[in-house]
């Protein structure tokens, strides 16, 4: 226990690391996300067909690669503005097309009907996307969206091999410090994602069922 | 939902913005891709006065012309995909363990499977591959497949348990009347029904699993990466000059290996579609697998998740 008391300082360092990189790169990814998906249910097909290829592209990726990139090769292009915000940059990136894929299979849960009822009496394409479709559409995202965020949360983890402070680092170091309460440490590290993780499936299954009530 | 709903069909003014606004989107993106690329590619001089060549000459690329170099990529990519094969083997084997642990009938064993699943759940794979080197002293290489093996096992368990649950009554009922005993029942009536029906969600988990073997770079075991990009730049006389196109040719290698499987998880997921006695009932909106509980014996199975698998939905969930 001593070994976490000791370190105390660095699990507080590494939990907000792990937080800050959450929402921050959760902020990014949204934006980015929301721009993607626009672009794939947009009519025009240029940039349908680069959101098509983004999204394909980036899930492909492992996200080790996306954060080797990011720490090891940016730099040597004269890009430097810290491992800190360099893996915010990867894990924006990396996130960025499940939060497009999200947004658009939540819109294309909305039922045709509804569409075709909001046309018929006579609104035009962006009323019937911002009153009609789009009201039902981000409720319908709301629980996929937390999956994703309880994802990246698992994924900040990935941040701490390549120099930044978060929880996974102070995983490491601290356990190389006191080898001899290497199972306590790596414990409460979990105990602390966990602490992330479940807070937010909490709230998303209290989302899901108001979502169910409503409908 | 189909776009034309949203507008109405297009006349000839319409159709000619919709084009000019396709190529000059086109254009532009093109135009940003081209002007990115043409920039890795200029020579550039460092801050401390130094002319470096740019990304795509050809003093960074001869190192391909060495077969060594492929032959040391084929090294890579074979434990790479060993890592990946032997961890899908036992993700499969501890996901239907857990499957049956997690929809026992004693709540002994039920309720402490329900916990240990959603901890391994809640973990990040990093974490556990640590634990696992740290705690039982073993190899990066076998770290890294039992955590993954573990992890998956504990999504894929979850997903056929989905599966067994969305099954009508009806199933366990009638393997019960015949006489055979409850674990009997779910071995040769439940699971194999539960199995199929999640095949797609399954396959969708393995090509995360291939992504996530990458993970092991991090824990110190030679996988492509490692082997592709860090092990031949350090070798002698080769150097950092060929960092980036052999990161690039390593990236390209992940990108086919996980989009082959990806085809290949699509194609199991047409063809295993809601064939199972799909004649009714099929939820297209994906509705909640446990309202089809006690669904009439005919109205089957309907594949509830399918939908999610469609845009392969939160895939990333590792």
């Amino acid at each position: 226990m001593d070994a976490i008391t000791e370190n105390i300082d660095f699990f507080v360092d590494g939990f907000l690391g792990t937080l800050g990189l959450l929402v921050l790169s959760g902020i990014g990814a949204m934006i980015l996300g929301i721009i993607i998906g626009a672009m794939r249910i947009s009519p025009v097909a240029s940039l349908r067909m680069f959101a098509t290829a983004y999204t394909e592209l980036f899930r492909n990726i492992p996200l080790t690669l996306i954060l080797f990139f990011c720490a090891n090769l940016l730099p040597v292009l004269d890009f430097n503005p810290g491992y800190f915000n360099l893996a915010v940059i990867g894990l924006t990136f990396y996130t960025s097309p499940f939060v497009a894929e999200a947004i658009r299979s939540g819109i294309n849960g909305v039922p045709v009907g509804q569409a075709e009822a909001a046309r018929s009496i006579g609104l035009d394409f962006g009323q019937t996307l911002s009153f009609v479709v789009m009201p039902q559409a981000i409720r319908m995202v709301v629980p996929p969206l937390i999956n994703v965020f309880i994802a990246l949360t698992k994924n900040t983890s990935v941040a701490g091999g390549f120099f930044v402070v978060e929880l996974f680092w102070v995983a490491k170091t601290v356990a190389n410090l006191r080898g001899d309460q290497v199972i306590m440490i790596l414990l409460a590290v979990a105990v602390l994602y966990l602490l992330v993780t479940v807070t937010l499936g909490v709230l998303a299954g209290r989302v899901e069922k108001k979502i169910l009530v409503m409908r | 939902m189909s776009a034309s709903v949203l507008f109405d069909a297009p006349g000839p003014k319409a159709r000619r913005r919709s084009l000019i606004t396709s190529i000059v989107g086109g254009l532009a993106i093109v135009g940003g891709l081209f002007a990115l690329i043409w920039t890795l590619g200029s020579e550039r001089t460092t801050a401390a006065g130094a002319v470096v060549t740019g990304l795509f000459h050809p003093s960074r690329w001869d190192i391909f012309l060495n077969p060594l170099v492929w032959e040391r990529l084929g090294i890579g990519v074979v434990a790479t995909l060993q890592m990946a094969g032997v961890a899908a083997v036992l993700a499969i084997i501890i996901g239907i363990l857990f499957s049956f642990g997690r929809a026992a009938s004693s709540k002994w064993i039920r309720l402490p499977v329900t916990v240990i699943l959603e901890f391994f759940r809640g973990m990040p794979v990093l974490l556990m591959m640590l634990f696992v080197l740290l705690v039982f002293s073993v190899d990066a290489y076998v770290a890294g497949v039992a955590a993954l093996a573990v992890y998956n096992g504990a999504i894929i368990g979850e997903a056929l348990r989905a599966g067994i649950q969305s099954l009508p009554r009806g199933q366990r009922e009638a393997g019960l009347s015949i006489g055979m005993t409850p674990l009997a029942t779910r071995f040769r009536i439940e699971f194999p029904q539960a199995f199929r029906q999640m095949l797609p969600i399954i396959v969708a988990q393995l090509v995360v699993l291939l992504k996530d073997t990458s993970l092991a770079y991090i824990v110190g075991y030679s996988e492509l990466l490692r082997i592709g990009v860090n092990q031949i730049s350090n070798a002698p006389g080769v150097g950092p000059r060929y960092f980036f196109s052999l990161f690039f040719v390593v990236l390209a290698i992940y990108l086919a290996m996980n989009l082959l499987l990806s085809w290949v998880a699509r194609l199991i997921a047409r063809r295993s579609g809601p064939r199972l006695g799909a004649t009714t009932g099929v939820t297209p909106d994906g509705g909640d697998p446990k309202s089809q509980l006690g669904a009439e014996g005919t109205t089957a199975i309907t594949l509830p998740l399918r939908s999610n698998f469609d845009g392969r939905g939160d895939g990333q969930a590792r």
